[in-house]
């Protein structure tokens, strides 16, 4: 794996244009689908109801949803924009929503009062915003990029794809070489991704991938109709050959709590014991790591652009890839999610504190001793931006720890995958629902937490 | 033209305005004077709210988009009679004849120069005219000023006062300096504490009643 690592074959780059073509579409669609659905959300999110369905629909991650709709649409393009565009309208609604919250009103009140509302939303709204929306989104880009690689993984044509069977074949040098392909679109996005050019690549992605979408109507009604209903409302119309449903109360709670009590409870405790051992170690990691990135700590320029290096690499690599490789490595069990979760949440909160770090003055009288610096001047002043980070993230690490019991471990995730292997979409269904419903208490505890705390990050913080 | 009836203001419980009885007539240029805290804004406010199509509001602290340029900021003041799409493709880019209308007035306040500058990036004295220019863009009968010349030196004051001046018939404006109120003028009201303290022709105010007003 070492040797694969220091000599890429770099030509599979080039025969696997198509997956990398793939991946980017699907990006630049999904997170279209996401900002188009999400600008609706957002000026919505006053409505409980629009709240809770946008809470819903980003607790599921995109793989889950690629499950849910790989049956609706079969394995094409729609499906992995789907995946990326459902989850990623609820964020947007909430972010948005809580950006246009925040904005200055003072413009507003100098419009005209008749205004009609397009106009002021043209005038007095999306100016002010624009800039805070750009960021975010943009930050929100590289997060589709890697979902889209991911969604490889279960069948869809991206990166993920070929790298899960160069991985499963042993073809190191063409996994480093996707990988520092995939890097390498990361890190240039900035030179390529301008808004002037989004419309134009937004085009090319819908012509290119139009010619691969095939829809079947009568399957999405059948799935949403019957497949996903539980069992004992269909079992009556399929044993007698009439595909009737029926209702019956005290079957379905049977069904529900029996499937509760055996998958969907082990499921839970072993996602929130994974959530929690990760959050702990994400902890710990990035409050020994930041200074690394610091000047008040490593004074040679190099050595903490060495540092920013190896967190933009932990950072950019997806925590699924990541989990995959230490799969690998370690075999089945909690360690690799452990250390899959931790690196990819430290870079990028390690990242985000150094920054924080970076931009204090030290007191005259600081303490001159590193040790003490970091002990009694940069950590106290840093501490409770970096308590406000930890816990945002600690909803996305639950996604995560949920997600990667694909790979094998007791999570949400294998009772979920185990599920769909055995055609159950109706218990698939219930355990991602429940995932769902983890997640949106995990993120109602998070908020608590952060307000007992009384810490807040600024929304657009890439976070 | 305009008309308070025992008009009275609270802020949380707490009386801005206390029964204001208050005649405008079409044509009068009237200056409200008086310290800080004595509802001149808030008086100000309440004659837009009587009139808010006829007049033309300019706030203390601007109320710009500072995000857009200058044309657009000036634009702005006529956002209710342009259809969407004419907002919209001026929003994109500003299209000839609303450009030519825009230039004229910012002649006047001196900032034809800088029409596609970002207001963000104007001075606190240029921001201030560009607020004038949005009230003279939107050809108001009545203006209503709340220290629409604070941020500008003296000597420009008294130029955009005038420029306020000849764009409306009626105008209403607060000012903090009694020497332009008193030479630009022909009506001072002084407010002081939520109440009318005195509403004379310029010429008759005093020094004595002046200061009375600001002794308080």
């Amino acid at each position: 794996m070492v040797l694969g690592a220091v000599t890429p074959n770099l030509m599979v780059l080039y025969d696997f244009r198509h997956a990398i073509l793939s991946t980017v579409t699907f990006a630049f669609c999904g997170i279209s689908l996401g900002i188009c659905l999400g600008t609706v959300f957002a000026f919505l999110f006053r409505y409980n109801v629009v709240r809770l369905f946008c809470a819903f629909i980003r607790a599921i991650h995109e793989i889950f949803w690629a499950f849910i709709l790989l049956p609706v649409v079969g394995l094409n393009p729609i499906c992995g924009i789907l995946a990326i565009g459902i989850p990623y309208s609820g964020i947007f609604g909430k972010v948005y929503a809580e950006i246009i919250q925040e904005a200055n009103q003072r413009p507003l009140q100098g419009l005209p009062a008749k205004t009609n509302r397009i106009s002021k939303i043209l005038y007095g709204v999306l100016p002010v915003i624009y800039e805070d929306i750009k960021n975010y989104t943009s930050y929100r880009f590289e997060s589709a990029l890697r979902s889209s690689a991911v969604l490889g993984f279960i069948g869809l044509p991206t990166l993920g794809f070929h790298l899960e069977i160069a991985f499963r074949e042993g073809m190191y040098s063409e996994v480093s070489a996707l990988l520092y392909g995939f890097y390498l679109i990361i890190a240039s996005l900035r030179f390529w991704v301008k808004p002037r050019f989004v419309i134009g690549y937004l085009a090319g992605s819908i012509i290119l991938i139009s010619k691969e979408i095939s829809l079947s109507l009568e399957n999405a009604l059948r799935f949403f109709t019957h497949e996903i209903l539980p069992w004992p409302m269909r079992k009556n119309g399929i044993l007698d050959g009439t595909n009737e449903l029926s209702f019956e109360f005290q079957e379905l709670w049977e069904w529900a709590a029996g499937l509760f009590a055996t998958d969907g409870l082990e499921g839970l405790w072993q996602t929130t014991v994974l959530t929690q051992i990760v959050l702990a170690t994400t902890g710990i990691l990035t409050l020994l790591s930041f200074p690394a990135i610091s000047h008040h700590f490593i004074r040679t320029r190099l050595w903490r652009q060495l540092g920013h290096l190896i967190l933009i690499v932990c950072r950019t690599t997806p925590e699924y890839i990541l989990a995959y490789v230490f799969v690998q490595l370690l075999g089945p069990s909690m360690l690799p999610a452990i250390i899959a979760i931790t690196l990819h949440n430290f870079a990028i909160l390690s990242f985000l504190t150094g920054g924080n770090a970076n931009l204090l003055k030290l007191r005259a009288d600081a303490p001159r001793k590193r040790i003490n610096c970091y002990l009694y001047e940069v950590l106290p002043r840093v501490y409770s931006q970096f308590q406000a980070f930890l816990f945002y993230r600690w909803e996305v690490m639950m996604r995560e720890s949920a997600i990667l019991g694909l790979l094998g471990i007791y999570t949400l995730g294998f009772f979920v995958d185990s599920s769909i292997s055995d055609a159950q979409m109706d218990k698939a269904m219930f355990l991602i629902i429940l995932t769902a419903c983890l997640n949106m208490g995990i993120d109602s505890i998070s908020q608590l937490v952060r307000k007992r705390l009384k810490v807040s990050i600024k929304l657009t913080t890439a976070c | 033209m305009i008309e308070l009836e025992n008009a009275t203001v609270s802020y949380a419980d707490k009386p801005v305005l206390h029964n204001i009885n208050l005649r405008i007539a079409e044509g009068e240029k009237v200056a409200l004077i008086g310290p800080s805290g004595a509802g001149k804004t808030t008086l100000l406010r309440k004659m837009h709210d009587l009139e808010p199509r006829r007049s033309a509001f300019i706030h203390q602290d601007h109320a710009l988009v500072p995000q857009l340029s200058v044309f657009h900021n000036v634009y702005a003041a006529r956002l209710d009679e342009h259809s969407t799409l004419r907002n919209f493709l001026n929003l994109i880019k500003p299209q000839k004849r609303d450009l030519n209308s825009i230039i004229e007035i910012l002649r006047t306040v001196g900032l034809e120069d800088r029409i596609g500058d970002k207001v963000a990036n104007l001075s606190g004295g240029q921001q201030q005219r560009v607020a004038v220019a949005r009230a003279v863009h939107r050809c108001p009968e009545i203006i209503l000023g709340d220290e629409p010349v604070s941020s500008i030196d003296p000597k420009q004051s008294e130029f955009v006062l005038n420029v306020l001046l000849t764009a409306a018939r009626t105008i209403v404006v607060s000012l903090h300096s009694v020497h332009l109120a008193l030479q630009l003028f022909d009506r001072i009201i002084a407010l002081n504490e939520g109440q009318i303290k005195f509403d004379l022709v310029s010429s008759d105010v005093g020094n004595e009643q002046l200061q009375r007003l600001f002794s308080f």
